[in-house]
């Protein structure tokens, strides 16, 4: 079977002050039908921009310079604005990451949610109102009616991402792209809202990339995980192998980060040294060696991925060579 | 706890204070009527909170209807000779008659007329040119931005009393070319400030999401960015219309304006020229003066109280 998302080659690059910053290295990745694929990693690492050239929605000093993204079997960015516009909105929708800004303050939610349905639905204004209702209904609104007269700026960041999604849901998309859904969201409301992408997602089918920095979020929604380090995917692995059997010394390490309730009373929480480097174009071996504990001289070489099991991916040399003991 | 708060408690009802208290600026009926109005009665309501404006908007209610009405309530036709010679106030004529004997509460109706007419078209126009190419020079950014502010700069920066002599000159004062010429010189300033709104609502993340759901570019332009900068816009326009209103007195003052025999309250101040005028017969420009000065400070008053009645982030 085709994947519904193929990006393959995928490499954006910024303008910065001294020249081009390569952003997103080389990617490849596939979504398939109704399969949730988790993107993580720390922040600057090239996640947002992944999505964002996705989409087509890269800020002027942006740009895709080499890959094609394959939706369908249509190649997303090689079409124009007009046939984007297509597709956008009825196949592949996003919710960003802060739902404060996410709405238009001069309107009610119900005229946004309304207007969105139209667009793609043609349906008449008492069809799409009803439509509008049923969708904040099933993202867990408590008033609907009520909730469709009001601004956004009278409610809470958790309501506001709840019309997000409606408005996301609103013409079935196969594709839905959260980046950081829950972010700007305290962690009950986070919970809540991750059931209800979780619902939604398996009961339309559709599929889900979901982008975060939160591994815990990862385990309990994703099928799949992309670990991204420094612009490259440095890690692909079913959900349930990646942390049981993580390879990556990166992702251990993202994994050791989490306190489980189970740790001891003194464990002291573990923070990765160093930081993301911040220009990574001139590296030619592995990104993550400066702050890798097990670094050997094979790390400056050209890293490739190495297979490790069924659908299993590491950028690792060491690991492959079964260096390292735990 | 206990015995005695509840004492305390019960005193301070006894005294009636304790529950007034609670209840000091939490009026039940008043807040759900807030909970559900619509935003034209929520502007309604925050806009009756500037009493000045709201004086400045029934002054200009009664001077618009008095405007428009002219054929109805003047006296007398404001162009005929009707009287003596610069007569002074009298039963017969309440504002007296100008140099050549023509009602002067007549031709101020009829000024007015003109005067409105001009500030509102001017302002129309501005606005329009305005919007349009701060709307693209934002939205776009880049060359197009580049191109448009410079020309923005450009209009700015020349002399503009000048300008508009030269244009008067060029192509005849006429009433319609004031206006032309108005319209065209009063722009640069809403071109920066829709500009400058846009460029931040275009890093927004609802015109992104406007974009994901595949809105055609004149959708996310005109109805939902625009919508985000009416209330600016509508603030600077009253001023414009202010503006223009006052230039247009200066031009007919001058002689490039209004051309007689229409009358414009710029051009019935032409006659303060003289000193004879000046001095001896206030008649003839204290009423179009005053009303300048009315129409422009009840303009002025009412935009101010727009610029807070229109914001939808601020609440009360």
């Amino acid at each position: 079977m085709p994947h519904l998302l193929e990006v393959q080659g995928l490499t954006t690059v910024f303008a910065g002050d001294y020249g081009k910053n390569i952003s997103v290295d080389h990617i490849d990745f596939h979504v398939d039908k109704g399969e949730v694929v988790c993107i993580v990693g720390e922040s600057g690492c090239g996640k947002s921009v992944t999505s964002l050239s996705i989409m087509g929605l890269l800020r002027k000093d942006g740009a895709v310079m080499n890959g094609s993204v394959l939706f369908d079997g249509k190649n997303l960015l090689s079409m124009t604005e007009k046939e984007l516009d297509q597709v956008r909105g009825n196949e592949i929708t996003m919710i960003f990451q802060d739902p404060l800004t996410s709405l238009n303050p001069v309107f009610t939610v119900g005229n946004q949610i309304v207007e969105s349905i139209r667009r793609h639905m043609h349906l008449s204004k008492e069809d799409a109102k009803m439509r509008a209702e049923q969708l904040l209904l099933k993202v867990g609104m408590p008033d609907a009616r009520g909730t469709m007269r009001k601004y956004p700026h009278t409610l809470s960041g958790g309501m506001r991402q709840r019309v997000m999604i409606a408005m996301a849901l609103s013409c079935n998309p196969k594709l839905l792209i959260a980046d950081e859904p829950t972010t700007a969201l305290d962690v009950t409301i986070q919970a809540q809202i991750m059931k209800l992408l979780k619902e939604l997602q398996e009961e339309t089918g559709m599929s889900m990339i979901l982008i975060t920095h939160d591994i815990g979020l990862v385990a309990s929604t994703a099928d799949r995980v992309l670990v991204m380090y420094a612009g490259q995917i440095i890690e692909e692995a079913p959900v349930k192998e990646l942390f049981e059997n993580p390879k990556h010394p990166y992702t251990r390490a993202l994994l050791d980060t989490v306190p489980t309730i189970r740790d001891s009373a003194d464990r002291q929480l573990i923070s990765i040294p160093g930081m993301v480097p911040e220009s990574y174009d001139d590296r030619t071996g592995c990104r993550f060696a400066d702050r890798c504990k097990y670094r050997r001289p094979e790390c400056d070489n050209p890293q490739k991925d190495y297979g490790f099991g069924v659908n299993h991916k590491a950028k690792c040399v060491v690991m492959k060579e079964g260096g390292i003991m735990l | 706890m206990g015995r005695k708060t509840e004492r305390i408690e019960k005193k301070m009802v006894k005294k009636k204070k304790f529950k007034k208290e609670i209840l000091v600026g939490w009026d039940e009926k008043a807040v759900k009527d807030i909970a559900n109005e619509s935003y034209v009665q929520t502007i309604f309501r925050r806009f009756c909170h500037h009493h000045l404006a709201v004086i400045s908007l029934a002054v200009l209610a009664l001077l618009v209807a008095a405007a428009l009405l002219a054929p109805v309530i003047a006296p007398y036709d404001p162009d005929e000779i009707v009287g003596t010679f610069s007569g002074a106030p009298c039963r017969e004529f309440w504002l007296g008659t100008d140099q050549i004997g023509r009602d002067v509460l007549s031709r101020l109706l009829y000024a007015m007329r003109i005067s409105l007419l001009v500030g509102v078209m001017a302002t129309l126009i501005s606005t329009v040119i305005g919007v349009v190419l701060g709307l693209i020079a934002g939205y776009f950014g880049k060359g197009a931005d580049m191109i448009i502010m410079r020309f923005t700069d450009m209009v700015m920066s020349f002399p503009y009393i000048l300008l508009v002599l030269v244009a008067a000159a060029v192509f005849k004062p006429g009433l319609w070319n004031i206006i032309l010429i108005l319209g065209f010189v009063d722009w640069p300033g809403i071109a920066r400030l829709v500009r400058g709104n846009v460029l931040n609502l275009r890093e927004t993340n609802f015109i992104k999401g406007n974009i994901v759901a595949g809105m055609p570019l004149g959708h996310i332009l005109f109805s939902e960015i625009l919508p985000n900068t009416v209330a600016p816009i509508l603030v600077y326009a009253t001023s414009v219309l202010a503006l223009s209103m006052l230039d247009e007195a200066a031009l007919s003052f001058l002689g490039q304006g209004v051309q007689p025999p229409t009358a414009s309250l710029g051009n019935m101040l032409n006659g303060a020229q003289s000193l004879t005028v000046l001095t001896k017969q206030p008649w003839l420009w204290i009423p179009p003066g005053l009303l300048i000065i009315l129409l422009v400070m009840s303009i002025n008053f009412i935009g101010d109280a727009l610029r807070d009645a229109l914001d939808p982030n601020s609440r009360g």
